[in-house]
């Protein structure tokens, strides 16, 4: 009865989990300013970056960086970690939510298109204009990326909807196979035509952040905040939800209109990180259920630290991606999946043999 | 603390009409135990109840319709036991019984000192202290239906609606869970509304009975009147014998054919 002895509602497991994930994710973010051809010796660097931080610079630390070697840290290494992270935070809770209102373990936003969507509107622009204009003022490639990953999106959830109402979630994840199927077709048929760009089309795909810019975090910033910001809000609704639409309308939730809000903000986060970064598969679907194994199913703390280890994974995958083969990278979404899919094995076997 | 009636109730499933003009009232603190055979419409009035299917007529709470409340305000006037619930295999008995209080949270609000308590306090009259911390997934028939019922009454909504809410328990677990919902009604003037498909169990709970057949009501009273070997045959097609104890319980007997 050792049970009785503690409060039996309101313990958190994250109290424990999340401040430890947020600690890894400061731990791997330095890591991953500390590694890279050229720039100053790795020790230096988290020197280099407490001598910045305000409070911290009255330590006296001298890290001996010169301003050229801060330059690589500051421009070339720390927006390709910043955008790792927020990328992977945000396809890690995008995929979270999604799973929550669709009550379906094996959903992502990839699913009801806005992968197939994105790729289709960047295979376009590239096979139409040959990609990376120089005399654009703004590169055509992650616009149109964008928009063509949340109209896929909508187009799914309007034939969806309309075909088996918003009562059932199958039909839903059903239409998304089918408009996957679909763009994927189309893109099929744009590169057969336009051979010549495949190559540059291939790279996109596979998910780029060799060319990430604090211009690229500026862009998505905006949405991915707006998205995150709204997915939090809706935490407890997605708790509701697991008990299924009948039993959450019983208890008074408006259960279509959560599951739309939840999917515009989802969509509009995953879009937005996939026309940046291209398409890295895996994240969405692997940390999320990482998350569950190590700190249970709560979506009180699941979607914190979907965000914090999400944002870790990503940037640790990158480490790997643009060191191995140096200077030639390997593309990040193969790396998620050579690092995600053994782990996630492991942690799957630990935790069953643990029960 | 709160009475309900019904006006001329209908319930339409496409095209098949699944309740037909019910009209009931059932007193505060009073059980309506609704009966009848596989299909009879038990289980569409009470979600229609809930907001789950769509109604014709006028449900009325306390005298004022229901359709002029909010989603919310529904949800915390009536707390629904459904047939089959879903219960995730990974979440813990007390976020469970937590999910109770949704009706009282705000839609960005999270639960209060006030929502913890009350749950903590059902969880303790109920004595569930123990399945608390423990996955659903690893919890017994019994103790699962035990934490859904706790669920509906942390919601402390005065009316309570349950829908087959023994049928996957032993005799022990069923005579216990009704037994609960016996207690809490007496302390609490509960009003209930039950489907069930053990005669004798319902007689035994329930102050009046109505006996649905193709969504309309064809007998409705005390159970002594509702539950007459005859009336059985003619709705059930079933031999059965009717058995009335002194003090007053009716106990049906299902009898075989050849016999």
């Amino acid at each position: 009865m050792s049970d009785r002895a503690r409060p039996v509602t309101g313990r958190l497991p994250g109290t424990v989990w999340i401040p430890a994930s947020a600690m890894l994710l400061v731990i791997v973010a330095v890591a991953g300013a500390m590694i890279g051809p050229a720039g100053p010796d790795w020790w230096r660097v988290p020197l280099a970056l407490a001598e910045r931080i305000p409070l911290l610079d009255r330590l006296g630390i001298d890290s001996g960086v010169t301003e050229r070697e801060w330059s690589i840290i500051w421009n070339i290494r720390m927006p390709r970690v910043v955008l790792a992270g927020i990328v992977g935070a945000t396809l890690s809770l995008g995929g979270a939510s999604y799973q929550g209102v669709f009550r379906n373990p094996l959903v992502d936003p990839y699913l009801l298109g806005a992968a197939a969507g994105g790729g289709l509107g960047a295979t376009l622009v590239i096979a139409t204009w040959g990609g990376f204009g120089d005399d654009w003022i703004v590169d055509p490639v992650p616009v149109v990326a964008f928009l063509f990953a949340l109209g896929t999106v909508a187009v799914t959830y309007v034939v969806g909807a309309s075909f088996g109402g918003l009562r059932t979630t199958s039909t839903l994840v059903l239409a998304g196979v089918a408009m996957v199927s679909l763009m994927t077709a189309i893109q099929t048929f744009v590169l057969q035509r336009n051979s010549d760009v495949v190559r540059e089309v291939y790279n996109w795909i596979l998910g780029r952040l060799s060319t990430a810019s604090w211009n690229d975090v500026g862009l998505v910033l905006p949405y991915v905040t707006v998205s995150t910001v709204i997915l939090f809000l809706h935490r407890r609704h997605l708790d509701v939800l697991r008990v299924g639409d009948d039993e959450a309308t019983a208890l008074g939730v408006p259960v279509a209109r959560v599951r739309l809000v939840v999917v515009i903000a989802a969509t509009l986060g995953t879009a937005a990180v996939v026309a940046v970064s291209g398409l890295i598969g895996f994240v969405g679907l692997v940390v999320p259920h990482m998350v569950r194994l190590i700190a249970g199913s709560s979506y009180r703390v699941v979607l914190p630290m979907t965000i914090t280890f999400g944002a870790a994974f990503l940037i640790l995958a990158d480490i790997p991606g643009r060191t191995l083969s140096a200077p030639a990278e390997v593309p990040i979404g193969v790396v998620t999946a050579f690092i995600g899919a053994p782990f996630f094995i492991v942690l799957l076997r630990t935790r069953q043999v643990a029960r | 603390m709160s009475s309900i009636e019904y006006r001329d109730v209908g319930v339409r499933h496409g095209r098949t009409r699944a309740v037909n003009d019910f009209t009931a009232s059932v007193r505060t603190g009073e059980w309506l135990g609704l009966i009848g055979p596989n299909g009879a419409g038990k289980s569409s009035l009470l979600r229609a109840t809930v907001g789950l299917h769509r109604h014709s007529g006028d449900i009325l709470i306390d005298g004022s319709s229901l359709t002029l409340r909010s989603r919310a305000r529904r949800a915390a006037l009536i707390a629904h036991v459904p047939q089959d619930p879903i219960l995730p295999d990974d979440m813990t008995g007390g976020d469970y019984v937590l999910l109770g209080r949704t009706p009282h949270i705000g839609y960005f609000g999270t639960p209060t000192r006030h929502d913890r308590a009350m749950v903590d306090d059902v969880i303790d009259r109920l004595d569930l202290g123990q399945l608390a911390n423990r996955r659903l997934g690893q919890l017994s028939g019994g103790e699962r239906q035990r934490l859904v019922i706790a669920r509906a009454l942390a919601t402390e909504a005065p009316i309570l609606l349950l829908d087959e809410p023994t049928s996957a328990l032993d005799i022990g677990h069923q005579q216990q869970a009704l037994e609960l919902v016996a207690r809490l009604r007496a302390e609490h003037g509960l009003t209930v509304i039950s489907a069930m498909h053990d005669l004798t169990l319902a007689g035994m709970y329930a102050d009046r009975l109505a006996l649905l057949h193709e969504g309309t009501v064809v007998a409705e009273g005390d159970v002594a009147d509702v539950l007459h070997a005859d009336t059985l045959a003619e709705f059930y097609g079933v031999r059965v014998t009717v058995h009335r104890d002194p003090d007053g319980t009716v106990v049906v007997i299902p009898r075989r054919e050849h016999l």
